[in-house]
């Protein structure tokens, strides 16, 4: 057997064990770890299908950046177990009935039978010198510039939202401003007042 | 059944030679990891006109090992209520990125364990997972003081990472590759140091590696640590082999960074008198070996940019929280998307000496 | 000139837009909390800017550009003209509203151009993608508008509603592409429309068409997608439901007709079943709910459900005068809209807000003139002739009957015969009733100038319905 077979099995292994931990765990901050290891398991799994850019993005953005947001918001809040798992079992067969249809309509609808081996045929292998990133750019830039071009209008948008909603200035808020201080003068901070020597009785 | 057999050798025997490549990676790196203790404790000490370690062999020169003894015979505690398994898992988290992303490292010209086309976006997807080690040693501890740390250290690295990227574009669009060894081979040229990237990419070098430092966690900015107010921050709980590990793991990125910055603005294995030296000196045995390329430059380099970590330890006071957000955010940021346009602009407009070669 | 510039040059008004809005942006941040007003201006400068590049690079004929991403066609350039002048009159609507409430005046109008801009992307797309970029960027836009009054708790809570259930709808959408998509293996409209025929009995592709639909629905707050509307409508400060209910209804438009129409019109026949569904639901629940209401927000959130419904019945016709027929319904309904809301904004006062019912009647002693602009919307939404509205439901009317779906038609107007007795109760409210509140409105003039334009438009357009519904008809060319 040769090692990609067993690269691929194992991945896929810790993708669906750590991704079925993420929901069914009962500490978040060890669900959110779990997915953690899950996206490195399907950046391994992309990097098998020779998308080294995708899985590296993967990485860097959703590993590196965002779950560890996630985390530091996670760990900062107290949440109440008791209360999310309030209704868990009143819900269970609406939950079970909604995610076994959802099963069967992905089965029946992206299963082999739709897009199987036998409707289209497997993508050809590149040679070692194919930059997967550099094609991404190339047709990131000419193709597609229109929708990246949107996509960047989004996230400013995202931005602007974020702070519209977060940046407050609180006029009661205390803080140094160190300029000032070091600017300060005497006669700003000390009065000397002048009085009349008393006679001692 | 041999047949199998044979075949399954055949098939893992690349395994089997990454493997000895990987150690002879590691093991020099461990070596070296000790030995940049020893000399921080060294270079500080006389900074701060003091002696450092003496008494440990000759000059205090078998220092690290005792260290090293003393932390492997030592309990490891765990503390009561911390989660066991993360606990145990959080000195390795730490330390793994800091030896994977030497893979990608090109010690010289036809030197490198793995040559990645994406190496540049390895290094840094590769490095940014080193705050796990860091946050869930925080939360494992079950402490009040590692939270904190873990905390700082949390949203500290994801503003600097953002500099940090920036500036690696920077680099990437002045060495139009994303394999290290290309960027390299990208800053060769006839006029010894001035071809590499660091005078063009001033501001991005400097910001890169201020934003290492800041990564790694180091003095200035150890807010993660800040053992004045949070006692250690996020290690406070770890002792023996654990608490080693993040020693380890904390030196090792730091080599890390100085090799990385080392590539990518002050070219790596070149030789800063490229071009300058005639072809006759280069022959000349052991002088032209000094003179020509080769991984003794890397290794001068790294040792360049380790110093400046140890002399900012001993020279700079701790940033505050708030200082180091405005920083990373609104200081580091604006700068390298301006310089970014810059170095596109010097690239169109073919600069001399780094971009008039055609390509 | 090279491709690229006459790409560009196609794309004129949408860089134009962009443009401006970011300097409306740094320009708002620079501004002193006095000088605010600058900001509306150059906001309505941006829409006049836009408005102005649309006419100028018109073209008349259909052309596409970067790559099939996008198209310039005079249906777009239509809609877009009409998003752009509705958007103008809401941010004159909401200035003194925002004014005197605790909104951040300037974000409100940086986004509500980024919304703006969303909107004309999406009217202008050429290509699953595009759709799904314009959709999110106006979305994104809306979401952030009612979470921008961050004190009130209603407000937050709507938007946590609006943002969970349109990041679900999203998705669906999202699925439902990929779906066909990977069917028809190209992201641009044109070629799935020639592709879909092949499909058109595929699995797939009925679940991909079943999902988009579900996207539409949503974005359009038709039932069973519909629990957002009221919500939403009745939670935000009164400007903002007086953006999400006008000029982003034309978006969906849009977006149903790129989607269904250019992208999926072999599958008609499949989607007019679902689409009919929807329609009698949306008319059903609309219409009935909205009775119940007491508050006008919520009962005119009521009221667009249904008016989802009835334009829904001109697109399910699937003719050219189908389309064109619930494209005057769709830009008669954001007339009529614009007013309506802007009632509410105009009644309410410093620190108080005309959402009860109540708090509309007597308006006839308080002021007899705004009340008969009132009464004019309030006939038009019923469909009481000779105002727009009559018309609008006239002509979906008409081209359902084209189709032989009679007892389609008549059902419709059972249920605008029911919708009749709330629109009717206000005008009852306003004459017959006497007034709370006796003090007399404090408006400013350009907003007593714009609602009475705004109203008697609905009127005179009524009496001279031809110069819209020409309009309408010649962006559909008979197929």
């Amino acid at each position: 057997m040769g090692i990609e077979p067993i690269l691929f099995y194992s991945f896929a292994t810790v993708l669906l064990v750590s991704a079925s931990a993420v929901i069914t765990v009962r500490n978040p901050v060890r669900a959110a770890l779990f997915l953690v290891l899950t996206f490195f398991a399907s950046a391994a799994l992309w990097l098998l299908l020779e998308a080294e850019f995708l899985a590296v993005a993967l990485v860097l953005v959703y590993v590196g950046a965002v779950m560890v947001l996630f985390l530091f918001v996670v760990m900062m809040l107290d949440i109440n177990l008791a209360r999310l798992r309030e209704g868990f079992i009143k819900f269970l067969p609406v939950g079970l009935l909604i995610a076994v249809v959802m099963v069967a309509v992905l089965v029946l609808v992206v299963g082999p039978e739709q897009f199987g081996l036998a409707k289209f045929a497997e993508p050809a292998r590149h040679n070692a010198d194919y930059s997967n990133s550099r094609e991404l750019g190339l047709i990131l830039y000419t193709v597609y510039v229109y929708p990246f071009e949107i996509a960047a209008v989004i996230l400013l948008v995202a931005i602007v939202a974020a702070i519209a909603l977060t940046l407050r200035h609180r006029p009661t808020t205390k803080y140094q401003n160190s300029t000032e201080q070091i600017a300060v003068q005497r006669n700003q901070r000390l009065r000397i007042v002048e009085m009349p020597s008393e006679e001692r009785k | 059944m041999l047949q199998w057999l044979i075949s399954t050798y055949e098939n893992w025997q690349p395994v089997s030679g990454y493997l000895v490549h990987i150690v002879a990676i590691t093991v020099p790196l461990f070596v070296c990891v000790a030995y940049l203790t020893y000399v921080e404790r060294k270079i500080i000490g006389y900074m701060q006109v003091r002696m450092g370690p003496t008494r440990v062999g000759w000059k205090g020169l078998l220092q690290p090992w005792a260290d090293m003894f003393k932390l492997l015979f030592k309990e490891i505690i765990i503390p009561s209520g911390a989660n066991k398994i993360l606990f145990l898992l959080a000195p390795i988290l730490a330390l793994a990125p800091a030896l994977a992303a030497w893979a990608v490292i090109p010690l010289n010209a036809t030197t490198v364990l793995a040559d990645l086309n994406a190496g540049l976006l390895y290094v840094l997807a590769v490095t940014s997972i080193g705050v796990y080690g860091v946050i869930i040693a925080g939360w494992s501890s079950n402490s009040k003081y590692a939270l904190l740390g873990a905390m700082r250290s949390s949203a500290q690295i994801v503003a600097y990472e953002i500099a940090m990227g920036f500036a690696l574009v920077g680099v990437l669009i002045a060495a139009k590759s994303m394999n290290l060894g290309d960027i390299i081979v990208s800053q060769a040229g006839q006029h010894g140091f001035l071809d590499w990237f660091w005078l063009p990419l001033l501001p991005l070098f400097i910001i890169y590696f201020i934003s290492g430092v800041a990564e790694t966690n180091r003095a200035p900015f150890d807010v993660a640590e800040g053992e004045s107010e949070i006692v250690a921050g996020f290690h406070v709980e770890y002792s023996g082999m654990a608490f080693a590990v993040f020693f380890l793991a904390e030196y090792a990125n730091m080599i890390l960074i100085s090799a990385l910055a080392a590539i990518m603005f002050l070219g790596g294995w070149l030789s800063p008198v490229q071009g300058w030296v005639s072809a006759t000196w280069l022959a000349t045995p052991y002088i032209g070996w000094i003179l020509d390329d080769g991984f003794h430059w890397l290794l001068i380099k790294i040792a360049f940019f380790l110093f400046w970590y140890l002399w900012f330890r001993a020279t700079f006071p701790r940033y505050r929280y708030d200082q180091i957000m405005r920083l990373g955010w609104k200081v580091f940021i604006p700068i390298t998307i301006v310089w970014i346009v810059v170095v596109s602009a010097m690239v169109l407009a073919q600069v001399g000496p780094w971009w008039d070669r055609p390509s | 000139m090279p491709l690229i510039f006459t790409q560009l040059q196609l794309a004129l008004p949408e860089i134009v837009l962009l443009g401006s809005t970011c300097l409306v942006l740094i320009v708002d941040l620079f501004v002193s909390e006095r000088s605010r007003g600058i900001t509306y201006i150059l906001a309505q400068m941006a829409l006049l800017a836009v408005f102005i590049t649309l006419l100028a690079t018109s073209v008349g004929k259909t052309s596409d550009a970067f790559s099939h991403t996008f198209v310039r066609d005079a249906l777009g350039d239509t809609l877009k003209l009409f998003v752009a002048l509705s958007c103008s009159v809401v941010f004159l609507y909401a200035k003194n509203y925002l004014k005197t409430r605790d909104i951040p005046f300037g974000e409100f109008y940086v986004l509500g151009l980024f919304g703006v801009l969303g909107m004309m992307i999406l009217i202008s797309a050429a290509s699953l993608l595009t759709v799904y970029l314009g959709l999110e960027l106006l979305s994104l836009s809306m979401y952030a508008m009612v979470a921008l009054q961050r004190d009130s708790v209603t407000a937050s809570e709507s938007a946590m509603k609006y943002f969970v259930l349109g990041a679900i709808a999203s998705g669906m959408l999202l699925y439902g592409m990929s779906m066909i998509y990977g069917m028809t293996g190209s992201l641009e409209l044109a070629t799935i429309n020639t592709k879909v025929l092949e499909h058109q009995h595929d699995i797939v592709m009925m679940f991909g068409l079943v999902f988009v639909l579900v996207g539409i629905a949503f974005k359009f707050g038709a039932v069973p997608f519909h629990m957002w509307v009221p919500d939403v409508y009745q939670g935000s400060a009164t400007a903002v439901t007086l953006y999400i209910g006008t000029a982003p209804k034309i978006a969906a438009f849009a977006m149903l007709i790129r989607l269904l129409v250019d992208g999926l019109l072999g599958l008609q026949s499949e989607w007019r079943d679902i689409v009919i569904v929807i329609a009698i639901a949306s008319m059903a629940i609309g219409n009935v709910v909205a009775i119940a209401q007491s508050n006008i927000k919520r009962m005119l959130a009521y009221s667009t459900i249904s008016h989802v419904g009835f334009l829904m019945l001109g697109v399910l016709a699937g003719t050219p005068e189908g389309f064109a027929s619930a494209m005057f319904y769709t830009l008669v309904y954001t007339l009529t809209a614009l007013g309506s809301f802007g009632m509410v904004i105009l009644m309410s006062g410093y620190g108080f807000e005309a959402e009860h019912l109540d708090s509309f009647k007597g308006l006839n002693q308080r002021s007899p003139w705004f009340a008969f602009i009132m009464l004019i919307l309030m006939f038009s939404m019923a469909g009481v002739p000779p105002f727009l509205g009559f018309f609008a439901k006239f002509m979906v009317l008409k081209s359902v009957v084209a189709i032989d779906l009679v007892w389609l038609a008549a059902l419709a107007v059972v249920f605008s015969i029911v919708g009749a007795f709330y629109y009717l109760r206000i005008v009852k409210l306003m004459y017959f009733d006497t007034a709370q509140d006796s003090h007399s409105l404090e408006i400013s003039t350009d907003m007593r100038l714009l609602m009475s334009v705004n109203g008697l438009l609905v009127l005179l357009l009524g009496l001279k319905p031809d110069w819209i519904l020409d309009l309408c008809i010649r962006v559909f060319p008979l197929a």
